[in-house]
């Protein structure tokens, strides 16, 4: 018995060395920066600045909402879709959807920008066709279409993971027992699929919440996230403290909202067994 | 056609590809009657379940309910419910919403809804388990639900696919009776399938026997074990010595060096045909009062009787007897006309050797590769 812990453990520590080194001890140093001036005493001062930003927050977050909501109403059907289709078929078209995954956030960003700047390929191609171009780089739509494109995949594939385990069975006993296609979606498809929209929920409006990069490229500094702000502190005006004590609220935030999100999803299936209206 | 059919299935064709699984299937089914397919692991029960269900397109053939066609309507709109193979419970719905399933989608009031559910609870025994979740039960309660969540539907037809392969078999005697009461009780159609001809011939009305796509006789239990159609039938369906015979005329059959009398008539003069002798049909006497004689080279105790294995002329003849023998022994045989079974020759002749490689042990294989 001993000798098996003791191997556990020996087996484990690595996990636990990595968790110390990469997570714990960054969450300490985000804590104490918060509440620490420049000097590295203690004060609220960082904390009391934030009413500066709640805009900002709020924007963010409502961003990142947006962007997940789009993401999940393409990526479901998507999903459902390749997860239905033959063997062959599955295996290409999530290479496909993984294929942007293998560039870099910063390659896909620009790319997404030399088609929608104002003399990118859309606008030259409008033009060429003789219409007025349009306004897109810079508006909040090419930020939210950013988040979309740079993130769809983290939607797609956690659906598609727990579509192709469900049982064709289960489909056709609800069939059987006289649900049409639209009733068995609803009733047992869709129920059944929680757990991977719950992870590609997370995997979508965590990124989007925080990111900078996106908003700062696409957006044009016009919509100001959160991210950016952060960002801001950390490179341009050196204020680990604030920067930091963003970076705490803004995580806050976001277990808040994931913990809503579980509360709520978890809830339905509780009280009404997911076929009561 | 008669007006109690309930379902007609006609010149059924099913392929996969290349693959022939359902070959020409025609079978009709009475109402209220309790029909069971049965067949080796592979033979097409599943399948044909599944064309009368509606999730199997049949290639071409006709599937006919209360004298309507309806290849063309979905499973949803069909007024037959099946248990499946493995049960296809829902994980996400407890109980009570698993049997609820169907009554909700037929809108029907919460109140009713709640009485038919614990009526069903009733039914299967398993009052009180409502609130549990489905990962929570035993095989035997899962089966149980997926019974219940079929009768619920108050369905003309039930199909059951295999409901008690896996209960073990204290548990799965007792729900063949179960079922076969739930049956009686409720007067609905129970198109059962099976590998396990013992539960065919105790629990069914009609019993049609399929290998390869292919149905080989439906009769009643009685008939499908006291007249098999060829070597298949008699082979799959209990223990058969099955033996080279030719038919000297009628009521006289020659086969083991020695011409019987029998009940059969109406083959040709000199037929090759095959011959069925039950191990529990042949009186075991001394050599000199046998009609045929050979030596013993194994016994087993089988409890109820012994099994013994006797060397003929090179054929094993299998034998049940409440008598003990030893081996080495030479025994003679009485086979009574009434025991014998002439059969016309078939694909299958030949195929059935005799009980020369047979070992406990080999059945047993046999077995456990069906289930897989
Ligand atoms: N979707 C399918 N695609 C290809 N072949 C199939 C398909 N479904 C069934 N088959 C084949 O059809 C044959 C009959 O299958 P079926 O499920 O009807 O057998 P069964 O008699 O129910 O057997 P078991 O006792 O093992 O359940 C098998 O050889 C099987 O491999
Ligand atoms: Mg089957």
């Amino acid at each position: 018995m001993e000798k098996k812990t003791l191997s556990a453990k020996l087996l484990a520590s690595p996990h636990i060395v990595w968790s110390v080194l990469f997570i714990i001890a960054p969450l300490i140093m985000v804590a104490y920066y918060s509440f620490t001036n420049a000097d590295g005493n203690f004060t609220l001062e960082n904390i009391k600045a934030l009413s500066d930003y709640k805009e900002v927050f709020l924007n963010s977050i409502w961003y990142g909402i947006v962007a997940t909501l789009i993401c999940l109403v393409i990526a479901y059907p998507t999903a459902y879709f390749i997860a239905r289709s033959k063997a062959r078929v599955q295996s290409t078209m999530i290479m496909l959807v993984m294929l942007p995954m293998w560039t870099s956030l910063i390659v896909r960003t620009y790319s997404i920008m030399s088609l929608i700047e104002n003399t990118g390929i859309i606008n030259s191609f409008i033009q060429k066709l003789g219409f007025e171009p349009i306004q897109m780089i810079n508006t909040s739509g090419a930020v939210i279409l950013g988040m979309v494109y740079d993130f769809l995949p983290f939607m797609i594939l956690p659906i598609y993971s727990v579509l192709t385990k469900l049982d064709n069975k289960l489909v056709e006993a609800a069939h059987d027992l006289g649900a049409d296609k639209i009733t068995v979606l609803t009733k047992v498809v869709l129920p059944l699929s929680r757990s991977g929209i719950l992870s590609g929920i997370t995997m979508v409006f965590v990124p989007s919440v925080s990111t900078f990069y996106i908003s700062q490229k696409l957006g044009g500094g016009n919509f100001a996230l959160v991210g950016e702000i952060i960002e801001g502190q950390f490179v341009t005006s050196n204020n680990f403290n604030l920067g930091a004590s963003l970076s705490l609220v803004l995580m806050v935030l976001i277990l808040i909202c994931m913990a809503v999100m579980n509360h709520f999803s978890g809830d339905e299936e509780e009280s009404s067994g997911g076929l009561m209206p | 056609m008669k007006k109690d059919i309930i379902i007609d299935l006609k010149n059924i064709d099913v392929s996969y590809g290349e693959n022939k699984i359902l070959d020409n299937i025609s079978l009709y089914i009475r109402d209220k009657e309790f029909i069971t397919l049965l067949g080796p692991s592979g033979c097409g029960k599943t399948t044909t379940l599944r064309v009368i269900a509606g999730f199997t397109q049949p290639d071409c053939g006709d599937v006919i309910f209360n004298g309507k066609k309806i290849n063309d309507l979905p499973p949803y709109k069909r007024q037959v419910n099946t248990i499946f193979q493995k049960y296809a419970l829902f994980p996400h719905l407890n109980v009570f919403e698993n049997i609820a399933f169907g009554l909700r989608l037929k809108k029907k009031s919460d109140k009713e809804i709640k009485e038919r559910v614990a009526e069903m609870l009733e039914l299967v025994n398993l009052k009180g388990f409502s609130k549990r979740n489905i990962d929570s039960l035993s095989g035997g309660q899962q089966q149980r639900v997926a019974i219940a969540r079929a009768l619920a539907n108050d369905p003309k037809v039930l199909l059951l696919d295999e409901p008690l392969a896996a209960l073990d078999l204290k548990l799965r005697k007792d729900m063949q009776v179960e079922l076969k009461n739930i049956q009686q009780k409720l007067g609905i159609t129970f198109i059962f399938v099976t590998h396990d001809q013992e539960e065919a011939l105790s629990m069914s009305d009609t019993v049609v026997v399929m290998d390869n796509g292919v149905i080989q006789q439906i009769g009643t239990p009685q008939d499908i074990y006291n007249e098999p159609k060829n070597a298949f039938v008699a082979d799959f369906i209990g223990e058969s010595n099955i033996l080279d015979g030719v038919m000297k005329e009628d009521f006289r059959a020659r086969f083991s060096g020695h011409t019987f009398q029998c009940l059969d008539k109406g083959f040709g003069t000199g037929e090759a045909v095959d011959v069925v002798i039950r191990p529990e049909d042949i009186v075991v006497t001394t050599p000199d009062k046998g009609m045929i004689s050979g030596t013993v080279t194994s016994v087993t105790f089988k409890g109820v009787h012994y099994e013994i294995i006797v060397d003929i002329r090179g054929f094993k003849w299998m034998i049940q007897s409440i008598h003990e023998q030893k081996v080495g022994d030479e025994i003679g045989l009485v086979i009574e006309p009434d025991s014998i079974h002439i059969m016309k020759k078939s694909i299958y002749s030949g195929k059935f050797g005799d009980y020369s490689s047979f070992s406990d042990e080999i059945d047993h294989l046999s077995d456990i590769e069906e289930e897989e």
